[in-house]
């Protein structure tokens, strides 16, 4: 960036005769740019104050222990719709985690080159921009329909399916990052490749592995277009099996939100604060350990 | 490593074969990762084949006429996807009208104008944007912006256009709510900001430095380096770009559902409600029985087919830069 002030500078006591438009054209450009940068910081400060002023006035202590109440009646809670969250995302990345390392193991790894890891990659990146909606439809054909109900099982498989392309993909890049000299030491010993892959290769992308599950994890969290097919909703506590509809964060906002009773609403801005908070909490933590472990 | 080290070399005493046990871990760990590569692949195939399971029998029932239909009557049982069809694209083409200037611009100022000391904590806002859930996108829309929107925009607009030729029919609201086709497109386009802007700063960044310092070196103006140098750079890169975020804005389900109003009905008007295919699932799934259902999968299916399009376009188009 100096070397490229010093060089304008030179010119810049010349630019008396340089035509007009040429600095208009300029100022216009750095100015668009300036004021289309400050609009989006201006966005998201806008919506967290919204979120904070209708969240806080909201938040008591009972929210966090009560279940939903009846429309128009004091008290209660979000309580069971908390915990349905906390289970179906839990859900959701624990059957993830494990297909999707595995899954970017193999297009890093074992697939360099091939046509089949092309073809997978390509696939995984279509699925990362997916509608989530249709993973919704999706899983409601495969599990719900099936099983004759909605389910926590569903909701967290439907979790699952949007999780796994965002774990293929970091786990992948982070793999790729690892150099090549170290998986040729662990070869040189006689390690066969998955002892490499395990003992060496994991371990020097491991804050990169977990910063991709750590985002899958917020991303999962908010999602409510494939939870309204597959969980539903609940205003009570869930089944210890999970079958039925399960209580969670994202739909209980969508549908109190739109509701027209005053105490519903407020639970809903409850809600919004919580989760946008919660996963705003955990994007800017996912990105601290990768920063940390990438400036050793 | 000491410790592995010397359990190879035992292994390798006691079998001096390459048929020891450890290769057989090394062929399950192979084998898990292939066929967790390729769960990925049967995903996509199970979306595919449950859309066109689930909305042959509308396909069946109305033929062609399904997709150019605008009827959507629950009590005649007659559906039809053209209303629904409309909406997205409007919604999702005001998106990007709006959005893809503003990304760029982002784009430009994190890879030309920022000084560096402000480029991580710009990119991480803009980051951040992308994190936000749609839900709440959605009640911002409604709560916060549509209300501004009816006051400061759908009225004064209204009055201007009312009795002109064109824009009296598209920029008039006969209900001034705040909600609407175009409410829903300017949400929408806050939407794909952070990803059309992320992947554009990405492009402006993967090229040579070289190239810039010596477009600077000669006396060029920034919107010069922007316009002459960068832009024939990154060539058809960034289409790639605006069209993933397209993809994005075509499927987008909750922010929409809130602040399209949900109306069954075409209007030409942009401020008027309309509806778009992800929103009317949304809306209608939970309460649909045999053929709206069916109508609902088949909706899934032509959405999925205009996504797929658009992201496998998206897709070669990006993935051309990485390739040089």
């Amino acid at each position: 960036m100096d070397a490229i002030n010093q060089t304008t500078a030179a010119p810049q006591a010349a630019w008396g005769r340089v035509r007009r438009s040429r600095y208009v054209a300029d100022m216009a450009l750095k100015v668009i740019c300036i004021l289309f940068t400050a609009l989006g910081a201006f966005v998201l400060g806008w919506i967290l104050l919204m979120l904070i002023y209708e969240g806080v006035s909201a938040l008591r202590p009972e929210v966090f222990t009560g279940t939903t109440p009846g429309p128009m009646t004091k008290g209660g809670g979000i309580a069971n719709a908390l915990v349905g969250s906390l289970i179906l995302t839990f859900l959701g990345i624990v059957v993830a985690t494990p297909i999707g390392v595995l899954a970017g193991t193999y297009l890093a790894e074992y697939g360099k080159g091939s046509k089949l890891a092309e073809l997978i990659r390509f696939v995984n990146d279509i699925l990362l921009a997916a509608p989530s909606i249709l993973i919704g439809l999706f899983v409601y054909t495969l599990m719900v329909q099936p099983m004759g109900g909605y389910s926590g099982w569903a909701g967290g498989v439907a979790l699952a399916i949007i999780a796994v392309p965002v774990i293929v993909r970091t786990t992948e890049d982070m793999l790729r990052i690892v150099p090549g000299s170290l998986r040729e030491a662990g070869a040189a010993l006689g390690a066969p490749l998955s002892k490499v892959i395990t003992m060496i290769t994991w371990r020097a992308a491991r804050a990169g592995m977990v910063t991709g599950i750590l985002l899958a994890t917020a991303r999962i969290a908010g999602e409510t277009a494939p939870l309204l097919f597959t969980a539903l909703n609940n205003n009570f506590w869930f089944r210890a099996d999970l079958m039925g509809g399960v209580a969670n964060l994202p739909v209980m906002i969508y549908q109190f939100a739109l509701s027209p009773y005053q105490n519903w609403r407020e639970l809903a801005w409850a809600g919004a604060l919580v989760i946008t908070l919660s996963i705003l909490a955990l994007s800017i933590v996912a990105r601290l350990i990768f920063k940390k472990d990438t400036s050793r | 490593m000491v410790a592995l080290s010397q359990k190879l070399l035992v292994t390798s005493m006691e079998k001096p074969s390459r048929r020891s046990p450890q290769l057989s871990f090394d062929q399950v760990f192979r084998l898990a990762s292939l066929s967790s590569a390729l769960i990925v692949l049967i995903v996509l195939a199970g979306i595919i084949g449950s859309m066109i399971y689930g909305g042959l029998p509308a396909f069946r029932e109305f033929g062609f006429g399904f997709i150019t239909s605008s009827v959507w009557d629950v009590q005649r049982d007659q559906y039809g996807a053209w209303v629904a069809i409309v909406g997205t694209l409007t919604s999702a083409l005001i998106a990007l009208v709006i959005g893809v200037p503003i990304s760029l611009g982002i784009a430009i100022f994190l890879t030309q104008l920022c000084p560096p000391w402000l480029k991580r904590p710009v990119s991480t806002t803009i980051e951040l944007l992308a994190a936000v859930p749609s839900i709440i996108y959605g009640m911002w829309g409604l709560f916060v912006f549509a209300p501004l929107f009816a006051q400061f925009v759908q009225i004064p607009v209204s009055s201007i256009v009312e009795g002109l030729p064109v824009f009296g029919t598209i920029l008039y609201a006969r209900t001034p709510s705040g909600v609407g086709v175009l409410t829903a497109g300017i949400i929408l386009a806050i939407m794909i900001i952070p990803f059309i802007a992320s992947i554009s700063r990405d492009i402006l960044d993967q090229i040579p430095p070289v190239l810039r310092e010596s477009a600077y070196g000669i006396g060029c103006t920034t919107w010069e380096v922007v316009r002459h140098v960068l832009l024939p750079q990154v060539g058809v890169s960034v289409i790639g770009a605006i069209m993933l975020g397209l993809g994005r804005a075509l499927g987008e389900t909750m922010a929409v559902t809130f602040v399209i109003g949900n109306a069954n009905r075409l209007s030409p008007s942009l401020f008027d409600p309309g509806s778009t295919i992800a929103s009317r699932i949304a809306n209608e799934f939970n309460e649909a029985i045999g053929l709206q259902l069916n109508a609902l999968m088949a909706l899934g299916c032509i959405l999925f087919l205009v996504t797929f399009t658009v992201l496998v376009i998206a897709r070669v188009l990006v993935a051309r830069v990485k390739m040089r």
